[in-house]
């Protein structure tokens, strides 16, 4: 069953043309990875499953985005795309307010008011989001006081905490330590059983380690597009050889 | 152990004798810090030393007489004044730089126009501020000298401050967080209120500091509109003379110069009040 259906999406940033007629269907539960060059559209791409490019001055898009079926910019009501479709953005960003807030914010945004159902929300995200012990007796505590490591945990059980249906992850790691990417690399592979992840990531082995799915880019269109493990191993396409192999980008 | 990264005189002088122009620079840089600072101390102490011996309780007497110059009904309008004017102001001034930072598109008409008017605005001196509240509020409205009048005619002096500063304030904030807040699916009213607004809350402050300081200084844009009438107000259509504007009275009249100095005291540590009071909020706001 695919989560995403994008057909022949094209996006301009003014008369730039970013995307190129990109078709792509991303299954459900799996994590599927956006790899390229930098400025080749994979970012640009992720930003169009939840409307983030909405907010860019300028952006024009056309073809069509399908969630489970149904058109995205058609007329849906855009807080309830993005309720469904989460976001975990390159640079940690956590609210400036304290851990147990940053969390409830998103079930607050959506009508949650119950202390108790709150609680029990906040304490769920951040253990799926494999951070509830090194949180926990300091819930009421800026979130900004926290590692670069933990913030981006912080950000991904606010994302879990309205509970999406989807997961957008752009370079998720790209700013923090080895250690760090490794405790959110196992998260993630947790995270597939209930969650559809999209990654967008510079880094290939980050994509070969925890991808089932794998998406080239070149120059705002994709490339090539299958099973990560025959992408890296039997790449159909030269350009896509030559980027994994070092060639380029 | 000696601390090698620190220079002695004997070096520093050393330096100075290969570059002259250098030491007269640095000499010139440091007059001109210890003349401003010395201009400050200097007013403070000459007010506090001319203003201390000339209060008495007198001063403070509920009615203002001929005899007895009290300045108490000028404290009561100063301070009506003031939050009349905030209460006019700083909704409209916020409410406008939220639309300008957080509302509009770029490269919108109206953005360009509100903002050309606010910088023009505040570049007007205040007794055209004065005239113009005189000529609408006063004659046109028919409120007479009143303090309704002065507090609208302050409230439009002050607006382009508290818009300028709440538009930096609101500027400053990343960019990641609204990201965050609109990822979550919060639309944009709760963004702004809920993740904007508060981390911006120091420096809308700020602003509003400011205007208190206009408020409270200014003479020439409400000896027009509010009046000089030296008695606390019977509502806001009553006129009655601020602090500033009662220290004006007193030296113009030139009988009771030093009674002005009392009020100037009155005045400086209410200025310094305000702005301790409300650097101590800003602090206890930005720690949460």
């Amino acid at each position: 069953m695919d989560k995403f259906s994008i057909n022949n999406l094209e996006l301009y940033y003014g008369d730039f043309k970013a995307l190129k007629g990109i078709n792509l269907q991303i299954p459900a539960n799996e994590i599927t990875a956006f790899i390229g060059p930098s400025g080749c559209g994979k970012s640009t791409l992720l930003k169009s499953l939840n409307r983030m490019n909405d907010l860019v001055e300028g952006c024009t898009i056309t073809g069509q985005v399908l969630l489970d079926g149904e058109d995205i910019y058609g007329d849906m009501d855009i807080n309830l795309l993005r309720k469904k479709v989460g976001m975990v953005f390159q640079k940690p960003n956590p609210f400036p307010m304290s851990v147990y807030d940053n969390i409830a914010f998103g079930p607050r945004t959506h009508g949650i008011r119950s202390k108790a159902l709150l609680d029990d929300i906040v304490e769920k995200s951040l253990q799926d989001a494999a951070i509830w012990e090194e949180v926990k007796d300091r819930l009421k505590r800026s979130a900004l006081g926290l590692s670069g490591g933990q913030q981006q945990r912080i950000c991904i059980a606010r994302a879990l905490a309205v509970q999406p249906d989807a997961l957008l992850m752009d370079e998720p790691t790209s700013a923090l330590d080895p250690i760090s990417t490794s405790k959110i690399e196992d998260l993630v592979t947790e995270l597939k059983n209930n969650y559809t992840i999209i990654i967008v990531t510079h880094n290939m082995q980050q994509a070969a380690r925890i991808s089932d799915k794998t998406a080239f880019f070149l120059l705002g269109e994709i490339v090539e597009f299958g099973e990560t493990e025959n992408l890296f191993s039997t790449p159909q396409d030269k350009r896509t050889e030559d980027y994994i192999t070092g060639r380029f980008g | 152990m000696s601390n090698i990264n620190k220079r002695d005189f004997r070096q520093k002088i050393n330096t100075y004798k290969r570059n002259p122009v250098s030491l007269i620079l640095a000499l010139l840089v440091i007059l001109s810090a210890v003349i401003t600072a010395g201009i400050l101390l200097f007013l403070i102490g000459y007010i506090l030393v001319k203003g201390i011996p000339n209060l008495s309780l007198d001063l403070f007497a509920w009615e203002y007489t001929t005899k007895n110059v009290s300045m108490t009904p000028a404290i009561i309008n100063t301070i009506i004044m003031t939050l009349l004017s905030l209460l006019i102001s700083v909704p409209l001034g916020v409410g406008s730089a939220i639309y300008l930072v957080e509302y509009a598109r770029r490269g919108n008409k109206l953005v360009a126009v509100v903002r050309i008017t606010a910088e023009t605005l505040s570049g007007i001196p205040s007794i055209v501020y004065g005239l113009f509240g005189f000529l609408l509020f006063v004659v046109a409205c028919g409120w007479n000298y009143s303090i309704l009048a002065g507090a609208m005619t302050l409230a439009i002096m002050v607006l382009p401050l508290i818009m300028r500063t709440t538009e930096e304030a609101l500027k400053s904030v990343p960019d990641s967080y609204r990201e965050g807040s609109f990822g979550l699916g919060a639309g944009r009213l709760r963004t702004v209120i809920r993740i904007v607004l508060p981390p911006a809350i120091p420096g809308i402050l700020a602003g509003v500091i400011l205007s208190i300081g206009r408020i409270v200084g200014e003479t020439a844009a409400l000896i027009f509109t509010a009046g000089t009438v030296a008695k606390a107000p019977k509502g806001l259509m009553s006129s009655g003379r601020t602090l500033a504007v009662h220290m004006y009275a007193l030296l113009s009249e030139g009988l009771y110069t030093k009674q002005a100095y009392a009020t100037a005291l009155v005045l400086l540590v209410a200025v310094i009040g305000i702005n301790a009071i409300s650097n101590f909020a800003a602090k206890k706001l930005t720690k949460e």
